[in-house]
């Protein structure tokens, strides 16, 4: 026994990856296809499921209607189709923005002198340390009525003797756009400062001793060569926005509802599993067509294991 | 010129995103020591060790000064009880991903096996899916299961299977074993393999050429990988989420929930706590690590 496993690599192989393979099938591959189950079953009255195969639920995700107000056989609810497109374009100004603010910092890092490299990301770090719900709860206390932001506003508006009524930031979708794009800047960081870390120095050495302005050397340089890190990073924070529910539940009140909150929603309140595994597959599908897409065009960089 | 030289616009830039970082964090520890109890505005550092007033001419005895809102912390037993779900979950979920991620490392730097394409497939599926997406499937496998199981074998109160710590341990296992094999395997595609080959060579087996030789070589990448599942766990609220049940609650859970009902210090007093902690365990790895390689 022992002898058939030191002579055969593939018997090795196998039993390496055989406990992976466990969780990979029992906690991920069965979940997914039994959500797959449950969204084309019914709703029984009682929040359980009926196991059958109807499209229903995805019918009333796409927002098509059969039992309509005026009367007409079929009508178009977009409330649903609207969840969504909030969601893809939260998730799609979200990633711009933290490629615009990640960039910058990420090039200075990794430009510096090689010993501090290591402290400046450290910094980085440490607010990711805090938990994910405490820094959102930081931008609650930032942001509301009688928050943080307005009362600073207010001394200033009172030093120069300026009348100033609180500002509304609290509840709107540009808190929610500031608390998502400070959860997952570091996802953005750490990605592009690893790829432009690996850029030969002497490329830089050759664009300025050939006459290139810094605009150029960026365009023709950096950005091509540090390309890989911002695909990593798009997907590392495209990817979480269009599932997480926290932050726009707490920022965004009733006012920003996104597809997180919906499908939390269908599970806990509405306690309709079924509509709520429909919405789930249906994030799944959307975020997998467009990180498809994405690194079809882009590629793929090892830079993702960086973070 | 001086290699390092990086535009002004570059390093205004740099400063300003290193405010917005760490604004949050800083106004966060503040606001534990403050004296309001509504912790709307800062009404300044409670600075007397003994009765304080707060809002509405309440007055409080505060024997810890300063510290006023740590103490009401540490008399909390819901945040104690979470505390000790988080750090639980958080242990073992990270003592068997990192083993079996590790495993995995090896298979998929070192071996040609027929599971391969399914495996390294299955292990990048959870870094381009949402978490609520795992999180649900996850709820939905284990309530159909316990349900099954319940009726089958009639189990009645108390005895019911129900959502509680081992889900979420099951769960955090689960989606910390692709991070740490991505790590690992990093790791080992730089190993040079004559290293092992001297071992063998000089007489000692496959055991002994892997403790003493392999594993103490890739350590590094282990404990990082094994950092990255921990700090992963501590962090995770979606998942834990849709895992837990009742007398398993964790602290992101439990911050939540606070924060849809009451705000007081002691939720920046436990933030605050929880940053000295983070930064304490993270020195204490990186100390580690280094003294590894």
């Amino acid at each position: 026994m022992i002898r058939r496993l030191r002579e055969k690599k593939s018997l090795q192989g196998n039993l390496l990856i055989s406990p992976t393979m466990i969780f990979m099938v029992g906690m991920l591959v069965i979940p997914l296809l039994l959500t797959a189950v449950v969204s084309f079953g019914r709703r029984a009255p009682d929040g359980d499921v009926i196991f059958t195969f109807s499209l229903d639920n995805y019918a009333r995700l796409s927002g098509l209607r059969t039992n309509c107000e005026d009367g007409s056989r079929l009508c178009f609810d977009p409330i649903y189709a609207q969840i969504l497109w909030r969601s893809i374009s939260l998730a799609f100004n979200t990633t711009v923005l933290v490629i615009l603010l990640a960039y910058p910092l990420a090039y200075f890092i990794a430009r510096a002198p090689a010993k501090r490299r290591n402290t400046y990301l450290f910094l980085v770090l440490v607010p990711m340390w805090t938990n994910f719900v405490i820094r959102v709860y930081a931008w609650l206390m930032i942001l509301r009525t009688q928050g943080v932001l307005n009362n600073f506003l207010g001394s200033l508006a009172g030093l120069l003797n300026l009348h100033f009524t609180p500002l509304e930031m609290i509840y709107t979708p540009g808190a929610v756009l500031v608390g998502m794009v400070y959860e997952f800047l570091p996802f953005m960081i750490l990605p592009i400062y690893t790829s432009i870390e690996k850029i030969d120095n002497s490329l830089f050495e050759a664009a300025a001793d050939l006459g290139a302005n810094p605009i150029r050397t960026l365009r023709r340089i950096t950005l091509p060569l540090s390309m890989p890190g911002m695909v990593a990073g798009t997907i590392l924070v495209f990817v979480p926005v269009m599932g997480t529910f926290i932050v726009s539940d707490l920022l965004g009140g009733r006012q920003v509802i996104l597809v997180g909150n919906l499908i939390q929603n269908q599970f806990l309140i509405a306690r309709d599993p079924t509509f709520g595994s429909a919405a789930s597959l249906v994030l799944m599908v959307l975020t997998l067509i467009v990180t498809f897409i994405y690194t079809r065009k882009f590629g793929f960089g090892e830079e993702i294991v960086s973070a | 010129m001086n290699p390092h030289r990086r535009h002004p616009l570059v390093i205004i830039a740099t400063l300003l995103v290193y405010f917005f970082l760490y604004i949050p964090v800083i106004i966060l520890v503040l606001y534990s020591f403050n004296r309001s109890r509504t912790n709307v505005l800062f009404e300044g550092v409670i600075s007397n060790f003994g009765p304080i007033e707060m809002e509405g001419s309440n007055v409080v005895q505060s024997p810890c000064g300063p510290f006023h809102w740590f103490c009401e912390l540490s008399k909390n037993r819901d945040v104690l009880h979470a505390a000790q779900n988080t750090l639980t979950i958080a242990i073992i979920s990270t003592i068997i991903s990192t083993v079996i991620g590790t495993l995995a490392a090896f298979a998929l730097a070192r071996y040609q096996f027929r599971m391969r394409t399914f495996s390294e497939v299955s292990l990048y599926i959870p870094v381009v899916i949402p978490e609520i997406v795992m999180g649900i499937g996850i709820l939905i496998l284990f309530s159909q299961l316990f349900t099954m199981l319940n009726q089958t074998m009639n189990m009645s109160g108390d005895n019911r299977l129900s959502l509680g710590l081992s889900t979420v341990i099951l769960s955090h296992i689960a989606f910390s074993i692709p991070f740490v094999t991505l790590v690992v395997r990093a790791r080992l595609q730089g190993f040079d393999i004559s290293y092992e080959e001297a071992a063998m060579d000089l007489g000692a087996n496959e055991v002994v050429t892997f403790m003493r030789v392999t594993l103490p070589m890739i350590m590094p990448g282990v404990l990082a990988g094994a950092l990255l599942a921990f700090t992963l766990s501590l962090d995770d609220f979606v998942i834990t989420f849709f895992t837990t049940g009742p007398g398993a609650t964790t602290l992101p859970i439990y911050v939540y929930g606070l924060l849809r009902r009451i705000i007081t210090p002691q939720v920046n007093a436990l933030s605050a706590v929880w940053i000295l902690l983070v930064l304490v365990v993270v020195f204490a790895l990186q100390r580690l690590q280094s003294r590894q390689t």
